[in-house]
This record gives C-alpha cells, sequence and structure tokens, in this order.
C-alpha cells in the first residue's frame, strides 16, 4: 500500500474510497505512523531537552486581527535559534502562531494547514472559523502523551470571521482546551508580561498601524521581563513577525515595515525605558 | 452444460472502449487552453456547485468529462495522493507528470479489468510552470492512455471539431481574455456549423494563473470579472484581471 503513494501504481483503494473530508482522517486509516499525535515516546527521566518559541500575541481591531510572536528560542538557558518563525499564515483568513516544543509545534503547523487547505479542496468550501479552531484543538488534544512528557504546543489562532464580519483570537491550553479570547491575548513564557502591556494600551476603536505598534511595544515589554523572550535585534536585523488578517486576507508585514515599526518603538524606550504611560484614573 | 461464449480479447476491449466513448460523448464538451499567464479551463456547465475543474495542489489543476461520480472520486483520490506526498516529502514534488501517471494507471487497470466496469470519464490534469514552456497539459482518455498536449485541448461530447478548430485559431501569448472567448466561441459551434449561445451563467471557467502571489495558483472566474473577460476586446485587459480582489474566494 505505501509504495503506491510513492511510486507511480494505482491509487490505492483507499484513495477512491468515499469518506471524510479530513486530511488527518485519512491519514489515521492509511497510514497511521505519519500522525504525530501516534509517535510512541519512551518512557524518559526528567524533561526532554528541545528548542522552545516563547511569546506570542494577539491583538484586535475593527476589521481585523494582528498575530505576532518574537523570534527567540530557547534549549534551558541557551538561546537556540535567534530567527526562529513561529506565526504562520494557516489559510487565506487565518493564522497561527506557536509557543513550546518547536520542532512538535511546526509540525503540528504543517499539518493543520494541510487539514484546512485538504478539506476546502475537497469539499470546494472552506471551514468556518470555528471549526478551524476547534481542528486545531483537536490536534493538541492528540499531542496530550508528549505534552505530559514535558514536549507541550501551545498554540494561539487568530482569524477573520466572514460570516461575522470580524477579527477573532483564540487560545488553547496544552490539554486541547480552546477558549475565545476577546481584544487581545498572548501565550508563552512571556506572555504574563506581553499581557499587561496589552491591557493598559488597547482600546477599542485602533487603527490597523495602531494595533501592530501595539504588540510590539507588548513583545518589548515581554522581552524587556522574560529572559526567553527575544527583543528587536538591531545588530543582527531580527525583528518580530507581525501578520494581519482582515476582510482582504493574510498579509505578513515586510521585513522593512516591521523593522521601521520596531525602531520607532524603541526609538521612544531610549526616552521612556518602560513605555507609554497609561493615564492612572 | 451450456458453453460460454467466446468473444475474442480484441473484440472485448473493443466493446469496452465503445461503452465508455459513448457514456463520455453524452456529456458537454470543454477546453483547455495555454494563454500568456497560465492555464484557462472553460465549460458549459449549469450547475454552480458541481464543478468540472478543480484544484489538486499548487500548479496543478484538474477537469474531467463524463460521469460526475466516478469523476469525482478519482479528483479526491488526486487530492489525496498529492497532499499525502507533499507532506511526505515536500511541496515541490507533487508534479502533474506523477499525479497523471498514477491517473493513467488507475483508469488502465480498471479499463483492462474483466470484473470492473470501464470508467466513463475523461480527465486533463494541468500544470502551469514559471514560464509558459514550463506548462504541462496531459490528456488521459478512459483506457488509461496518456496523451502530452500543448496550446490547446478539448475532451467530452464533440471533441474531433472542437480541437480542429482550436488548432486552427489558438495562438500562443493570448490574453485570458482572447483565450476565454476564443474557448466560448469554440465550445458553441453546433456539429453542423451553426453557431449557439451559451450565457455566461451556464459557464464554468478557471484558470492556474502563474502571476498569483499565493502559492496556490488555482482560481475560479466568476460574476463580474467573468463577465467583464466576456466582453472586453483582448489586450487591454490584462492589467485589469491582475489587480481583480478575490471576489470569487477559494470556493
Amino acid at each position: 500500500m505505501e509504495a503506491n503513494t510513492r511510486g507511480t501504481g494505482r491509487l490505492p483503494a483507499a484513495f477512491l474510497t468515499p469518506g471524510s473530508s479530513s486530511f488527518m482522517d485519512f491519514l489515521s486509516e492509511h497510514q497511521p505512523e505519519l500522525l504525530p499525535g501516534n509517535r510512541q515516546l519512551p518512557p524518559t527521566q526528567g524533561v526532554i531537552e528541545a528548542p522552545h518559541g516563547t511569546t506570542i500575541v494577539a491583538v484586535t481591531f475593527p476589521g481585523g486581527v494582528v498575530l505576532a510572536g518574537d523570534r527567540r528560542a530557547t534549549m534551558g538557558n541557551i538561546i537556540a535559534q535567534r530567527d526562529i518563525e513561529k506565526v504562520f499564515p494557516a489559510d487565506e483568513y487565518s493564522a497561527v502562531g506557536i509557543a513550546g516544543t518547536a520542532g512538535l509545534a511546526v509540525e503540528m503547523v504543517k499539518l493543520f494547514q494541510l487539514e484546512l487547505e485538504h478539506f476546502e479542496k475537497v469539499e470546494g468550501a472552506q471551514l468556518s472559523l470555528e471549526g478551524k479552531a476547534n481542528r486545531l484543538s483537536t490536534m493538541i488534544r492528540s499531542n496530550l502523551g508528549m505534552a505530559m512528557q514535558g514536549l507541550a504546543v501551545v498554540p494561539l489562532f487568530a482569524g477573520y470571521d466572514l460570516d461575522r464580519e470580524k477579527g477573532r483570537i483564540f487560545s488553547y491550553d496544552v490539554t486541547g482546551g480552546r477558549s475565545e479570547e476577546h481584544n487581545f491575548a498572548a501565550t508563552g513564557s512571556g506572555s504574563i508580561f506581553a499581557r499587561g502591556a496589552m491591557k493598559k494600551l488597547f482600546r477599542d476603536d485602533l487603527t490597523e498601524e495602531q494595533a501592530t505598534t501595539l504588540v510590539v511595544q507588548a513583545l518589548y515589554d515581554a522581552a524587556d521581563d522574560d529572559s526567553a523572550t527575544g527583543g528587536p535585534d538591531v545588530a543582527r536585523r531580527i525583528y518580530p513577525i507581525i501578520t494581519v488578517i482582515t476582510e482582504d486576507g493574510f498579509r505578513r508585514l515586510t521585513e522593512d515595515e516591521s523593522s521601521e515599526l520596531s525602531r520607532a518603538v524603541l526609538q521612544r524606550r531610549l526616552e521612556e525605558p518602560d513605555g507609554p504611560k497609561a493615564a492612572l484614573l | 452444460m451450456s458453453t460460454p461464449f467466446y468473444v475474442s480479447p480484441q473484440q472485448a476491449m473493443a466493446d469496452r472502449a465503445e461503452y465508455a466513448r459513448k457514456g463520455i460523448a453524452r456529456g458537454r464538451s470543454l477546453v483547455v487552453l495555454q494563454y500568456a499567464d497560465g492555464i484557462v479551463f472553460v465549460g458549459e456547465n449549469p450547475s454552480r456547485a458541481l464543478h468540472k475543474f478543480s484544484e489538486i495542489y499548487d500548479r496543478i489543476g484538474f477537469a474531467a468529462a463524463g460521469k460526475y461520480n466516478e469523476y469525482e472520486n478519482l479528483r479526491i483520490g488526486g487530492v489525496r495522493y498529492a497532499d499525502l506526498r507533499g507532506y511526505t516529502y515536500d511541496r515541490d514534488d507533487v508534479t502533474a507528470r506523477g499525479l497523471a501517471n498514477v491517473y493513467a494507471q488507475t483508469l488502465g487497470t480498471i479499463f483492462s479489468s474483466a470484473a470492473e466496469k470501464p470508467y466513463e470519464v475523461e480527465l486533463i490534469v494541468a500544470e502551469v510552470g514559471e514560464t509558459a514552456e514550463g506548462d504541462q497539459i496531459y490528456r488521459l482518455p478512459h483506457d488509461g492512455s496518456i496523451v502530452d498536449e500543448h496550446g490547446s485541448v478539448a475532451v467530452g461530447g464533440n471533441p474531433e471539431q472542437i480541437s480542429t478548430y482550436l488548432d486552427r485559431e489558438h495562438r500562443d501569448g493570448m490574453t485570458l481574455a482572447e483565450a476565454l472567448q476564443l474557448a466560448v466561441k469554440a465550445l458553441s459551434r453546433d456539429p453542423n456549423g451553426t453557431q449557439r449561445e451559451i450565457p455566461a451563467d451556464r459557464l464554468e471557467v478557471a484558470v492556474l494563473d502563474r502571476t498569483r502571489p499565493q502559492k496556490r495558483k488555482f482560481k475560479r472566474i466568476v460574476g463580474r470579472q467573468l463577465a467583464r473577460l466576456l466582453e472586453a476586446d483582448g489586450g487591454a485587459t490584462e492589467a485589469e484581471t491582475a489587480e481583480e480582489p478575490e471576489e470569487s474566494g477559494e470556493e
């Protein structure tokens, strides 16, 4: 059976059997060993050392949602990678950012993207945003075994809901528990600090540009207080990845745009290291 | 005890081929043409939901004439094949040639297996390249053979006449509007030489557009954009279509 997908033989019966529109369901019947959740881990002592992604933030604004992440991956107290990408488009109208074990998370995103694309091609229609969020939940749940061994993946999912005509954010816990977040959300080790920053800066009437500035401020504050989160690296020209999803679909800010935003924030922080002040009352 | 009739293999195959061809000929024709920025699929299809053309993978599109449930099955098989292959290796390792081979094997096995009824379908697998030279169009008749096509191809009810017309009229580097109008003209010619009118809402049109910034090059053309392309007089329309917002979405 397997050889058929690699060679040029006839399509195996499983391929031509009418069934689910889910690629994961197809894999679990046809080649279950390819599903990340089916991997057997040997019993291990202590925590497995693997690079971890750190902070992801998201904020809504009228007309869309912004999802952004810093670029650092750490392994214990070592910086494993300075320019890791942790925010990915999931499809035309949604994106996913991941904190936690980088290797597993990237694999999960790849499968999630494929799951959405496969459904769209087979059915000829997109899943609802709610449906996409639930699908991600299922995938995290299937990773629970590994999460218990310290290899957790905690994504943040954001998208533009074409039916409700607004940006929405969903956060997850390691068990696959899903909750919709209002206004803003953060995940990963620096999320506590990022959330504090966003709480003070968020308003209902942000423009797209203000929203992207807000996430840079939040990531700066996360990097300021959390050693595992990387701030904008001016010397190496590594800036946060910022994505915007609106009615027009997914867009990732170019390196120039992201660098300009980061430099503007940095410049202000030279004068006010703790960032913009919110009114006391 | 009755003796079974002897049927020569030649006769058996000829009967099966005729059966399949008759089934395919009952449907309407569809055409696939190369144009400057890619490949366009045009067919007459009164249904908005049951498509003759669809996306298989990033650069690969699928078109089929014949029995819907049979080609739909093959289409989904192809999507599964492509997605699994891309997931196992890399997205670049999914090619129209590979897919066409798998379809040919599948159709060929079904056609020559006495236990199965031959499929009444004719498929086209097309892949848009970086340049027009890189475009690939494969036609897969019901018996599992593969024909490597260039420029234009027609399958379905009345392919010979349409192909001859297209071969005469089609040239390289046409704009999308020109190619589309040529395709509609070819489809609306009746065997007796008269022209009938095919209204825009009975047309199904899709493109594999190499200029699309996304990885996925397949796009349906519907509504206002389709109307505009049908009315446009060739040359001046290219820039306009490129800027068209995704009103069709990825339906």
